[in-house]
């Protein structure tokens, strides 16, 4: 009982925050309600005893990504700065297509019969290790040298392109 | 199994997370914004493969891994979003999505 009362006001909070976050016209606060939206999801992970991927996801997203999306709002705007505000009738008409939407997919949802597989419960941080560099059935060593490469061409990309002022005097 | 929580409320909690993502990145014109409402989104994609792991099949571990991998790719595409968001700015002096029409013939 007491694990469902969290996961309901968990929830709502990242509903209302997710909200703030693409209603406000402040910038730096969409950015901020954004990463109480990470840390939300983090504790959901945490309540389903995720704990491994918890802890990614607080380090990785909210520690990282949030902050850096901070970071990038402070360097293109004035902290003051506002958006200008969206137009009621958009507003409403959009809002109303997306929440017809949204009812239509969690009726579609409630529908379907889930079946579930018996198992054991726990997944152990060991067992994920082994498997994600096993080359035997079942190993992800595949996906996980792809993902490696693909951050360190992704680091040198980002390095290249905010650097793009020197390559454009250089051809000069 | 956690007791009182169906995989239907978290399902409906992800979706809602989702289409408010949708609903920013179609409103908003501030590329940050933009980039926001995709990080919204991502989290609502990294929910359900959590929760189909952690409902439908305990005990194994794709959801799980391929939560990581969510997660990872987020990263450098974030990184990468912001590096092309900066050099823009310095560009155009803006980050507002109709501004940008280098590419454009």
């Amino acid at each position: 009982m007491g694990t469902k009362i969290i996961f309901y006001i968990v929830a709502g909070l990242m509903i209302l925050f997710s909200i703030l976050s693409v209603s406000t016209t402040r910038v730096i606060r969409a950015a901020v309600y954004l990463l109480f939206v990470m840390m939300l999801m983090g504790g959901i992970y945490f309540l389903f005893g995720y704990n491994f991927l918890a802890g990614v996801q607080l380090t990785v997203y909210s520690g990282g990504i949030a902050v850096l999306i901070v970071i990038a709002v402070l360097l293109v705007h004035n902290i003051d700065h506002r958006m200008e505000k969206i137009p009621l009738i958009e507003y409403l008409w959009k809002g109303s297509v997306l929440l017809g939407g949204s009812i239509l997919t969690i009726f579609t949802i409630n529908q379907f019969p889930f079946k579930r597989i018996a198992g054991t419960e726990d997944v152990s941080v060991s067992k994920i290790g082994t498997q994600l560099l096993s080359l035997g059935e079942g190993g992800f060593i595949l996906p996980f040298e792809v993902i490696s490469i693909l951050l360190l061409a992704v680091m040198v990309a980002a390095i290249i392109i905010a650097k793009g002022e020197v390559t454009k005097n250089e051809e000069k | 199994m956690i007791e009182g929580i169906t995989v239907y409320d978290v399902l409906a909690v992800s979706t809602i997370i989702f289409f408010i993502g949708i609903f920013g990145f179609v409103t908003r014109k501030n590329l940050i914004s933009l980039l926001i409402s995709t990080e919204l989104m991502l989290n609502a994609v990294a929910l359900n493969f959590v929760i189909f792991n952690k409902f439908l099949y305990p005990g194994q571990i794709q959801g799980y891994v391929f939560s990581l991998f969510l997660i990872a790719v987020a990263a450098a595409e974030v990184a990468l979003a912001i590096a092309i968001i900066i050099s823009l700015y310095r560009m155009d002096n803006s980050v507002d999505a109709d501004d940008m029409d280098t590419l454009k013939g």
